[in-house]
């Protein structure tokens, strides 16, 4: 009896470190003021309130990012004040004396139009007001002026006006990367956008041949692809959400394998399974409409005369996962290792460099299109999807 | 014990395992064309993901505890299937639809898509985790229980048995369409407890209708303060179900928060059903094996009950099929746990991800309980239970009751909670369970039976640290909020 209280006990107090160790691993870093000379100890010290700064900044600048970014500003210049300002207000200022906001924008008036550093007197009537002098340099992103950094200190320096100067500089590159982010974003959207008007031209043109000849023939199953053909084009070409759901993607391959075997009749064989519990699952929007549009494509290459495309969809723990097959001509591994680094050059595989650019952006690279291929060997494509992850819901 | 006894026993077992591995395994095998897709895609009905909820659900307790406990204490713990039955019902007004609709699939899923918090996050994986060993320990010891009974096996034996099961199935990835086990393993369950009690039922007609009587003063010691046991009870199974680890996993199958309701409706339906049968089996084991009642191992009384009263060949059958249903049950619940718990390890504790890490993780969310359940002394299967589901009252229901109908919850409120609600809960069942404080007084009864205080300071906590730190409510709550309680068909309109 003792010895299983014993145990027990032992597997609490694990339990409780385990809390302990999970809860405290985000952790700080490890400080090294300890270490080093004086100089170098000052060197870390900066290097550090440096690094707090930035993450704010990447945002870009707003009144948020600058709240949170300019009191570690103001300890890396070491003045009394210190302020940020966008084209046409203060966004946050920062340490004594705030009455001097109301001339800042007047002051840095001729700045944000010239992009040149100034310095000027405050001019304070308030005598015991320490901030007599200021220096105020731009913020540029492509020589763009965003806002500027105004720096007060009791009188003249030199080296507060470099150390401005720097500071600024400093900043500027922190708001060329937040740029840098939101235009890669942007990009990302611009290309979802050309994927979706990219299944237009020659799919709709085969398609519509292809009911074409069947409207004499069999006015029924013409009848049947139309609906088809409608349902497909008004998923592909819906405005809104990044996401969606596998049931409704697997929904529009579907529509998009009858309208192909309408063309293609017995030489394409398809093969589906899916396991029921991934249905619900969300992933990025349009994911796997190209990979099987791809296996479509190597499947029929060539003199080949049937081919067949296994599709399946299985339930493994936490995660679903996906199996694109075909049977087709295959790929040269070399070659697909360059168009997935995007120096693929003309169109062919733009689909599976999409795919798998907005996987690892959305899920992180451990999600990335797994392939295994050879020439004349098909191709089978793997996809991890997991059933959840903050901020991607299916519509 | 005669010598067929053993084998119909050990070949019903047997089968049982074997239809798990082999459903699990090649169910969904089946491929189908094209022309099928609507049949391959149609996505879980609710009647079929609510059999599957309660196949997974119906644990060892359910099958022999709930027996067991009626036999020797009577009329008074026909709470425990009421219990363990309502906790639906509270699932199913409160959070079922919500839950659904937030597309978390597990519950540190919803503590970071509600809180947007890392640490809460962190902290719930860690009270998953530990709720999850606790309703292990059990199950592993119900089947060393059964197995010992049965083919007179050492203990161990059961425990390593269903354990081993579990982990190659889980681990190898037999249990893919793990929906249809489960599915099977429910029907299982009810008919191997509805038959041998049909015919239990019409030995006892035979016998002249012998009136049942719970006068009898009783001679094993459960509770000095019965009526506060008793709501200690009622309070944990009310609001512990919601918590479940395996039972919040299935809900993500379901497609959307009105089905999720439906499907609650129809699991209440198939486990009230299942329910009526286990006092039957209490109350018949009253007559014909009263010695159970006196020290005897009272969780044994469904497995002994039919040789008892039928006897002969018949009497050996139904007492195999009985064998099949309880290992149905040790096997459903514990993989569906496992897979769970797992689930978690592999996403929250351990560094990277891959398959490896799920394996690795497989056994060491089955390496504990097992652990657990050979060095610690026999609780009654129903009470070990019971002390799951406080855990699970204490810190998950008021994480999910007010993160879904609060607005003004924020991260360090959750934090509280967790840690003084559910961390006080999980410390008293661990000191119970250790026999650090005995029977009798008010200090056993408090730690054994901790729902009926510890799940008000979960949520006092809660609500007061939230209140106290207003500046961190997360930016998305509105957002949250609006997914939650809109239908679908309102939202996916809406450009996110």
């Amino acid at each position: 009896m003792t010895g299983a209280g014993i145990a027990v006990l032992a597997v609490v107090v694990l339990l409780l470190f385990g809390t302990g160790y999970l809860l405290g691993r985000t952790g700080r870093p490890v400080r090294t003021s300890d270490v080093g000379t004086p100089v170098e100890h000052a060197t870390f010290e900066t290097l550090h309130t440096a690094s707090l700064a930035a993450p704010p900044l990447r945002a870009g600048l707003t009144e948020e990012s600058a709240r949170r970014s300019a009191g570690r500003l103001r300890s890396l210049l070491g003045t009394d004040a210190l302020c940020l300002t966008d084209r046409d207000r203060i966004l946050v200022w920062d340490g004594d004396g705030d009455h001097h906001g109301k001339g800042v924008m007047e002051h840095v008036q001729g700045l944000l139009a010239s992009g040149r550093d100034t310095a000027f007197h405050t001019g304070c009537e308030d005598l015991d007001c320490p901030l007599r002098w200021a220096v105020a340099v731009p913020l540029t992103v492509d020589h763009r002026v965003l806002g500027t950094l105004v720096a007060y200190a009791p009188r003249e320096s030199a080296v507060l006006a470099r150390a401005a100067g720097e500071v600024a500089r400093w900043v500027c590159v922190q708001l060329e990367l937040a740029e840098l982010d939101r235009s890669r974003t942007k990009l990302i959207e611009a290309e979802i956008k050309a994927l979706r008007a990219q299944i237009s031209p020659h799919f709709i043109f085969n398609s519509l041949a292809a009911i074409a000849s069947f409207v004499r023939t069999d006015p029924e199953q013409a009848r049947e692809l139309l609906l088809e053909f409608a349902d497909f084009t008004r998923y592909s070409f819906r405005r809104h959400g990044e996401f969606t759901t596998l049931a409704d993607e697997l929904h529009s391959i579907d529509q998009y394998l009858a309208l192909v075997r309408a063309r293609f009749g017995e030489r394409l064989a398809v093969t589906l399974q899916v396991a029921p519990e991934v249905l619900p699952v969300a992933l990025p929007f349009l994911c796997l409409q190209p990979l099987v549009e791809n296996a479509v494509k190597h499947g029929l290459e060539g003199a080949v005369t049937a081919s067949r495309i296994t599709i399946s969809a299985l339930d493994a723990g936490s995660e679903a996962e996906v199996v694109i097959e075909d049977d087709g001509t295959g790929m040269d591994p070399d070659r697909l290792r360059e168009i997935l680094r995007g120096e693929g050059g003309t169109s062919t595989g733009i689909g599976l460099l999409n795919v798998d650019e907005r996987l690892r952006q959305v899920y992180g690279d451990d999600y990335g299109l797994v392939i295994e291929t050879g020439v004349g060997a098909g191709m089978k494509i793997t996809l991890r999807l997991p059933k959840y992850r903050a901020g991607v819901h299916g519509s | 014990m005669s010598s067929p006894d053993h084998l119909a026993s050990v070949v019903a077992v047997a089968l049982v395992v074997l239809a798990t591995v082999l459903v699990g395994g090649f169910g969904l095998r089946i491929s189908r064309t094209t022309s099928d897709f609507y049949v391959a895609s149609r996505t879980v009905r609710p009647r079929l993901n609510a059999a599957a909820i309660s196949g997974e659900y119906l644990s060892a307790a359910s099958f022999l505890g709930i027996a067991g406990l009626v036999l020797v204490h009577g009329p008074d713990m026909l709470w425990y299937p009421v219990g363990y039955t309502a906790g639906y019902l509270v699932l199913l007004v409160f959070v079922a639809a919500p839950l659904r609709r937030s597309g978390a699939y597990t519950l540190p899923d919803f503590a970071e898509g509600r809180l947007e918090s890392r640490q809460v996050r962190r902290l719930v994986s860690v009270f998953v985790v530990g709720a999850g060993w606790l309703y292990l320990v059990p199950q592993l010891q119900g089947a060393g229980l059964t197995l010992q009974i049965l083919t007179g096996a050492p203990g161990w034996l059961g425990d390593v048995l269903v354990a081993s099961v579990v982990v190659i199935a889980v681990a190898a990835g037999g249990m893919r369409s793990i929906t249809f086990v489960q599915v099977f393993q429910y029907w299982l369950k009810l008919t191997a407890l509805l038959v041998p009690a049909i015919f239990l039922v019409l030995a006892w007609q035979g016998d002249g209708r012998p009136r049942v009587s719970f006068d009898e003063q009783i001679s094993v010691f459960r509770a000095d303060h019965p009526l506060y046991a008793t709501y200690g009870l009622i309070v944990a199974t009310f609001l512990g179900t919601m918590g479940l680890p395996h039972v919040v996993v299935r809900f993500y199958t379901s497609p959307n928060g009105r089905d999720a309701r439906r499907t609650t409706v129809a699991v209440l339906a198939l486990v009230g059903m299942f329910y009526v049968l286990p006092p039957v089996y209490g109350a018949l084991g009253r007559l014909y094996a009263p010695e159970l009642m006196h020290g005897g191992d009272a969780d044994a009384a469904v497995l002994l009950l039919p040789a008892r009263v039928i006897g002969g060949v018949g009497g050996d059958l139904l007492g195999a099929l009985i064998a099949g249903g309880a290992f149905a049950a040790f096997l459903s619940t514990a993989s569906g746990l496992t897979m769970a718990v797992a689930g978690v390890i592999t996403q929250d504790v351990l560094p990277s991800r891959g398959v490896r890490h799920f394996r690795l993780a497989t056994v060491l969310a089955m390496a504990v309980p097992l652990a657990g359940s050979l060095l610690v002394s026999r609780v009654p299967v129903a009470d070990a239970v019971g002390m799951a589901f406080a855990v699970s009252a204490s810190s998950f229901c008021p994480l999910l009751v007010l993160g879904i109908w609060w607005r003004r919850l924020t991260p360090p409120g959750a934090i509280a909670g967790l840690l003084l609600g559910g961390g006080s809960a999980l410390l008293s069942v661990a000191i119970t369970v250790s026999g650090a404080v005995r029977p009798p007084g008010w200090p056993h009864a408090l730690l054994a039976w901790p729902a009926v205080w510890s799940v008000p300071v979960g949520f006092l906590a809660m609500i007061l640290v939230s209140l106290a730190t207003p500046g961190r409510i997360p930016p998305g709550t509105n957002a949250a909020m609006t997914r939650f309680h809109l239908p679908e068909a309102l939202t996916s309109g809406r450009a996110r």
